[in-house]
């Protein structure tokens, strides 16, 4: 199948941030994701949990609570502030200081008119949603102590608020307390530590329940302000709570790293007199979960260890399929890592800084080759100011680097993007224009510099030794102006490919600097994209593992690619729970396409049959087995290697060889804090 | 040979009282369990055994409460019967003749029984009729399911019997009886995490639709919501490292009780997740459990054929212990003394227990070790015993160790002490022999009394009491007299005459007879082919005999006065037990997959009685129990079993034994005079009034038949006054006291002055 020489790349000490708060939105089937690093992202639940936005965080900026309007999506965190997001353009749109010192949540009520946080002087302060803003209303009767959870009543009059050793529930007309529920703290030497209620979910029938420090679910009545029945979950802290849309099913999180569901159901079958009973527990976190969210077919929960963890609940889901099987994701759909494919560098992108790295040298042969050089880093880049990282680049030359960040200049107005160019440590100053980007890419040539910008545009860029010099825009003809998250400039430099959020890839003549065609929007989204170099087929692989390849010179797909859907692909390449991050083309074989996800790598011969489903698909080994003339009439187009693990990239490089990157999970789980100390079992 | 139907196979004294769960009646008096043939019935607070249900002609394999009748009991047996007793009487109400073919379990609500047959483990419904007839037959049948586990812990019945819940291997079964509509979960077959999720018992919630099941990783789930195919629902706990075995769940539905191999057992709050409390250090292993209706006592059986009952507040108030023989090393022996059976039983010690009145006795620790119940470890057990004729002396081997390269075993001889009446180590002897020891016997002469051991060091050596140069000490301490050996052959038995006058070891092929005052061989005894396997000297009149049987299929009897073979006969001998008490020795033999058991005398080769098909299995082990009274039956067949009766235990370890018509007839008719009122707490109250209540009814039978029920009635008038009058109208003691001693007094005339005549 073809032999390369592979730089097995484990220095790229990526950290996932863990997760603190999640928002499910039902209508739009998107769930936001807040890590403690401030970033924001979101998911599409019906598209394979795709990771269609990340906003990028900043130093400093605690996310504590997520919440939807609509669709709009607010936070708000220990800064004192409430942000909205610009969801179209992955940026943040305004903040607002709320003045009431550290916000621990937010909470939107279901009509969508208002807004509530709970702060640390004690006030839940409600704000008003308008339309392009929102607007201080009221205070609700302040308290002694902080606000840490809220939660509002269906119908929008009341609120429950958690807080320490109590609970609080208020009249949203009046603004004033209704009743006060005390929840006891723990026995023993726990008795002088302050019960916090972390999370409260107030349900349509005035039930109340409420999960704290001391590992108790506590239902509760809204109308007596009595204890109906506490279930003890846990010997820590029962962290989230979440309930499901009908109300059957409400699911809370421990720092044991627990899932707990509860489920309200009749206790004879067949009458009226339901209850909530504990049911299933769910341990897929080794640390704190810090959020859960109930969706309609999952339960997703999140935490200290930074993975999202999407539990299918299998009596809701119609048909079993890969789509609803169990989910981690550990990484993020977006490529981290960028090489400059002629001259070794590899540039690593983590949220504050870049590294720039040489890649080591080899000499002799077999299966593991002798080191001569070690790979050695070139360059430690710290980001000025406190924005994070949103993408970065590195010229295939290797002479230029390019990042940008989003930061908070002023507010209400456009947020500045700065770009900086590295020519042999030279910055220079790029023209105001391309003042934001989403995504960054180079022509092959390292001549140009594209990059993607508000309204689904892209700007360009030449470059030469004297400095950057803008040179036009391209604009879609139509469609949406939702941001481009992928860009690809064919080997020629005469076309380039984006694909943005609403799934649209539109194709642009370079030399004619406009839109050459629109390929037919899939209802998946795109997570990697490549042009052919020889044929100029725009090679596309989407979320929900699907593959196309589009003629960009015709027009129309290829006749390889109506081949692949008319047969489908084969059952094992559909179950596959991650996307495929990159597409490559080898020079030397044209016929072959290379891929990966984050557990392996796959190179398709496009001119070998494509296997069905009796086939079988991970036949090397068999293939190995066979005699030589037998071989050819048993292998089919995909050769899959899984000989790496936790892939964040595989780039070919000019000289025929692979650079992978992995980020072994142990090492990820090594360097997190030590999680909550459990008894086992015979230990 | 012609009257064996009067001879019948028995499962009587000794068997198992952990088959099923145990029933506790609604009162919390009784504690019901089937025991063999029989339903056994024990008080709760004395843990005595009151009666027995007697009736079934095979095992009983369950029995339950009448749901429409709390004093009466249904059970159910091998023999295809189901019966209705009232069990406070221990009278038969009514037989159901079951048209399956061999009924192994009943459950019961609401008329409707269930019971599966064996063959295919099928569950069937079985509509008893109503009839007022003893005997009828259940015709209306309906199959509810055609594979059911084989363990009846798997089947339990739904809250008001509206459901029943069955499971095999990865399955949950829930049958409808209303809808008649099955619906069923399954498991996968592995976990991820190695979790076997296999069933192993399931238990329903009383009130609500909560089916609790127990796994094979110890596990336990409560389904739910089980009228969905797909919205059904359980939640898992897990506190046993190893399978549930049984769960119950209290009357109110308030806890779920589970235990298993660990023999803890723990108590679960329903629906309050993890709190739990437990019970540890219970025993054996609990193979089930079940609670009285008020839920006031539970009660748990165990591995160890034990019966514990337990109060609600988690405190054991009773055990009922049965004979252990889950692994039987030592020979079955009779002590002399006590007349009760021998056996190893609990890991380490000797077992007694009185077949006469089917009570465990006592345990003698052998071994004075910590046992650690643990799989895989190597742990001294008791391998050998034997008694002197008198009973005074015991002779014991625990050895440990597989393999013979780590094998370590002790000799201990126990004197009798008759002050505290009990057994007292005397000597320990830790290097007998240099390999394990095959057979050990006591002489038995009165005078003087010899252990003989023979072991694998092709060594047999003799030991006497005698004292010690050495240790000036009063006590006499067991030494070794004499070691014989023979062409270092490994002996294979070693037997006494009855007069001890002579002693037989066997080395192979080859019988050696010694004289045990001079140590000097007097003849060899050969019939080869085929290594000695059994020896015995005939008793009283045939004395003269030797008996020994051999692998090759060879029973033979030699002449010791001629030294020559007086008969043989082929026939494969597993077992030869003599009677201690007439001239009778029993054989056992095992051919073509069944035991027959011949009686016969040395002095002639024909057999007494043959009783072909005894069991399926083979027999290692027999003993002839003394009775207390001999039966006087003159019938050739049942005269052997005249002064003894002969028990053996089959590799099942079922303890089976021989009844006679006779005798069976005597017990049915003690039976029925057993009806009386013993049950009844003795309060001070009923020793009043119950020894004056029979002194009148013995006077009633006597002579007044008529003229007393007056004197009953004022009696009682007078005592039911004192008891419902208010304290504070009551008159003086002295007064009541008088008036109280008079209402006993009986009068002869039956004229006298109302004594309550002041009160109005």
């Amino acid at each position: 199948m073809g032999e390369f020489k592979v730089h097995r790349v484990r220095f790229f000490d990526y950290m996932p941030s863990g997760i603190r708060a999640l928002a499910f939105n039902r209508d739009i089937e998107r769930i936001a994701v807040a890590r403690m690093d401030g970033s924001v992202e979101v998911f599409h639940c019906s598209d394979r949990f795709f990771q269609e936005k990340i906003i990028p965080g900043r130093e400093q900026c605690g996310i504590e609570g997520l919440s939807w309007v609509g669709e709009r999506l607010f936070s708000a965190g220990l800064n004192g502030g409430i942000t909205e997001y610009d969801l179209t353009n992955q940026k943040v749109k305004y903040t607002i200081d709320a003045y009431g010192g550290p916000i621990w949540t937010i909470a939107g009520n279901q009509q969508g008119t208002h807004l509530a946080v709970g702060c640390e002087d004690g006030t839940v302060k409600l704000f008003e949603v308008n339309e392009d803003k929102i607007q201080f209303e009221r205070n609700l009767d302040r308290q002694k102590s902080r606000i840490i959870s809220l939660s509002w009543h269906p119908s929008g009059s009341k609120i429950a608020a958690g807080m320490m050793d109590m609970i609080q529930i208020f009249n949203v007309e009046t603004g004033h307390s209704v009743h006060r529920l005390l929840a006891d703290r723990g026995v023993g030497t726990s008795r002088s530590k302050e019960c916090v209620v972390w999370s409260v979910v107030y349900l349509s029938d005035g039930t109340i329940i409420s999960g704290d420090s001391v590992g108790m679910v506590k239902l509760w009545d809204d109308q007596t302000g009595t204890l109906i029945k506490s279930h003890n979950v846990t010997k820590c802290d029962v962290l989230a709570l979440s309930v499901s849309q009908n109300e059957d099913s409400l699911v809370a999180g421990t720092s044991e790293g627990t899932v707990v569901q509860f489920q309200f159901i009749s206790m004879v079958l067949g009458k009226d007199d339901k209850e909530w009973v504990r049911t299933r527990t769910f341990k897929n976190h080794t640390h704190d979960i810090r959020a859960v969210a109930e969706i309609t077919t999952a339960v997703v929960s999140g935490g200290m260890d930074a993975q999202l963890v999407v539990r299918p609940l299998l009596d809701k889901v119609e048909v079993r399929s890969a789509a609803s099987a169990l989910r981690k994701i550990h990484f993020p759909h977006r490529r981290l890592v960028s090489c400059a494919r002629k001259s070794g560098l590899m540039l690593f992108q983590y949220p504050g800084h870049l590294e720039l790295w040489r890649l080591g040298e080899s000499e002799g042969k077999g299966s593991s080759l002798f080191v001569k050089r070690n790979p050695e880093k070139l360059l430690h880049l710290k980001v000025k100011g406190e924005d994070h990282i949103r993408c970065s680049a590195v010229s295939p030359c290797g002479e230029w680097i390019v990042y940008s960040t989003a930061s908070k200049l002023r507010e209400n107005t456009l947020h500045g993007l700065k770009h900086f160019l590295f020519l042999f440590f030279q910055i220079s100053k790029l023209p105001m224009v391309l003042s934001s980007a989403n995504q960054l890419c180079f022509s092959s040539d390292s001549s140009h510099l594209f990059s993607a910008s508000a309204q689904s545009s892209v700007h360009i860029a030449s470059l030469s030794q004297s400095g950057c010099k803008f040179v036009g825009t391209l604009k879609p003809k139509s469609g949406s102006h939702q941001a481009i998250h992928l860009l690809a400039a064919s080997e020629d430099g005469k076309w380039l490919a984006s694909a943005n959020s609403d799934h649209e890839v539109h194709i642009y003549n370079l030399q004619t600097r406009k839109a050459h065609c629109t390929v037919p929007v899939y209802s998946s989204a795109v997570t990697a994209m490549g042009i052919h170099p020889t044929t100029n087929c725009l090679f596309m692989m989407y979320a929900d593992q699907q593959m196309c390849e589009y003629s960009i010179e015709q027009k129309q797909y290829t006749d390889w690619s109506r081949t692949v859907q008319r047969k489908g692909l084969h059952r094992f390449w559909m179950e596959r729970d991650t996307p495929c991050l990159n597409v490559m083309f080898n020079p030397q074989n044209p016929s072959h396409v290379i891929l990966h996800d984050t557990y392996m790598l796959c190179i398709i011969d496009q001119s070998l049959p494509l296997p069905d489903d009796k086939t079988q698909f991970y036949n090397q080994l068999t293939l190995k087995s066979l005699p030589e003339e037998q071989r050819k009439s048993h292998s089919h187009a995909f050769k899959v290697c899984k000989t790496f693990k936790d892939i964040l990239c595989v780039e070919l490089m000019s000289d025929q060889s692979l650079v992978v990157v992995e980020r072994p999970l142990e090492d990820v789980a090594s360097q997190l804090p030590a999680p909550i100390k459990q008894k086992k079992f015979a230990t | 040979m012609v009257e064996t139907s009067d001879i019948r196979v028995v499962r009587c004294g000794g068997s198992k009282v952990n088959l099923t769960p145990p029933i506790i009646s609604s009162d919390s008096r009784f504690v019901l369990c089937t025991s063999g043939d029989l339903v056994k019935v024990y008080s709760t607070r004395t843990e005595e055994w009151l009666h027995s249900l007697q009736g079934h002609t095979n095992q009983v394999t369950g029995i339950t409460l009448n749901p429409a009748n709390h004093l009466q009991v249904y059970s159910c047996s091998v023999d295809g019967t189901v019966k209705l007793w009232d069990f406070i009487d221990g009278i038969l109400i009514k037989v159901q003749l079951v048209e399956v073919h061999e009924t192994v379990e009943i459950f019961l609500s609401s008329g409707l029984c269930v019971s599966a047959c064996p063959e295919c483990f099928q569950l069937v419904s079985v509509h008893l009729p109503k009839s007022a007839e003893q005997e009828v037959e259940a015709k209306e049948m309906s199959a509810v399911s055609s594979h059911i586990s084989k363990n009846p812990s798997c089947t339990a019945f739904g809250r008001g019997g509206e459901y029943i819940a069955f499971a095999r291997h990865l399955q949950l079964n829930v049958y409808f009886f209303r809808k008649q509509k099955t619906y069923s979960f399954s498991l996968k077959a592995t976990d991820k995490k190695g979790a076997k999720n296999a069933f192993t018992c399931i238990a329903c919630h009383p009130t609500d639709d909560c089916i609790a099941t127990g796994h094979e990783d110890g596990k336990i789930r409560l389904w739910r919501n089980f009228i969905h195919k797909k919205e059904y629902t359980y939640s898992t706990q897990h506190w046993h490292h190893n399978a549930v075995n049984t769960l119950c769940f209290t009357p109110e539905g308030t806890h779920l009780l589970s235990g298993g191999i660990e023999s803890v057992l723990v108590q679960w709050q329903y629906g309050a997740g993890n709190r739990k409390e437990f019970l540890p250090r219970l025993g054996g292993s609990i193979l089930h459990i079940s609670a009285s209706s008020d839920g006031q006592l539970f009660c748990t059986s165990h591995s160890d054929n034990k019966i514990t009952v337990i109060e609600s507040s988690f405190k054991v108030c009773g055990v009922i212990q049965g004979l252990v023989k889950d692994a039987v090393l030592t020979d079955l022996m009779i002590d002399p003394r006590s007349k009760a059976l021998v056996l190893n039983g609990k890991p380490g010690h000797l077992q007694f227990y009185s077949l006469l009145r089917d009570k465990h006795l006592y345990n003698l620790d052998i071994v004075q070790q910590e046992y650690i119940y643990e799989a895989g470890l190597d742990q001294f057990e008791v391998v050998k015993a034997a008694f002197d004729i008198k009973g005074s002396w015991l002779a014991t081997v625990e050895e440990r160790g597989k393999k013979s390269s780590d094998l370590e075993f002790f000799l201990k001889l126990w004197a009798f002490d008759e002050r505290t009446q009990s057994f007292v180590l005397n000597t320990t002897i830790t290097a007998a022999h240099t390999d394990r020891i095959i057979s050990m016997c006591f002489s038995s002469s009165e005078e003087t009394t010899m252990l003989v051991t023979a072991a694998e060091d092709s060594q047999f050596k003799a030991w006497c009491q005698g004292a010690d140069a050495d240790t000036q000490q009063d006590q006499n301490f067991w030494s070794c007299d004499f070691v014989g050996s023979y062409h270092k052959l490994n002996p294979t038995n070693c037997s006494f005459s009855a007069d001890s006058s002579l002693l037989a070891v066997s080395f192979q092929e080859v019988i050696t007879i010694w004289s045990p005052d001079t140590w000097e061989m007097l003849t060899t005894l050969c019939q080869p082919p085929g290594v000695i396997r059994d020896l015995c000297f005939g008793r009283l009149s045939c004395s003269k005999y030797l008996l020994g049987t051999t692998t090759k299929n060879l029973l033979c009897c030699w002449n010791l006065l001629t030294c020559e073979l007086e008969w043989s006969t082929s026939v494969d001998v597993s077992k030869l037990q003599p009677d201690p008490f007439s001239e009778n020795v029993a054989a056992f033999s095992y051919q073509s997959k069944h035991t027959d058991l011949f009686v016969f005398k040395p002095s002639e080769p024909r057999p007494l009685f043959t009783n072909k098909n005894v069991c399926s299995e083979k027999v290692h082990r027999a003993v002839f129990v003394p009775r207390e009274e001999p039966l006087n039956s003159c019938d050739e067949s049942t005269q052997w079993l005249n002064r003894s009766q002969l028990y053996f235990l089959t590799q099942n370890m079922d303890l089976l034994t021989f009844s006679t018509a006779t005798e069976e007839d005597r017990m049915l008719s003690s039976s029925k005079q057993l009806v009386i009122d013993d049950s009844v707490a003795v309060t001070p109250f009923y020793l009043l009034l119950g020894k004056h209540r029979q002194q009148q009814q013995k006077l009633n039978t006597q002579s007044h038949p008529v003229s007393d029920k007056p004197q009953q009635t004022q009696g009682s008038v007078t005592i039911k006054e004192l008891l419902h009058t208010p304290a504070h109208v009551l008159p003086a003691a002295s007064v009541l006291c008088s008036m109280f001693v008079n209402s006993f007094l009986i009068s002869n005339t039956g004229v006298q002055q109302d004594p309550l005549s002041w009160l109005t």
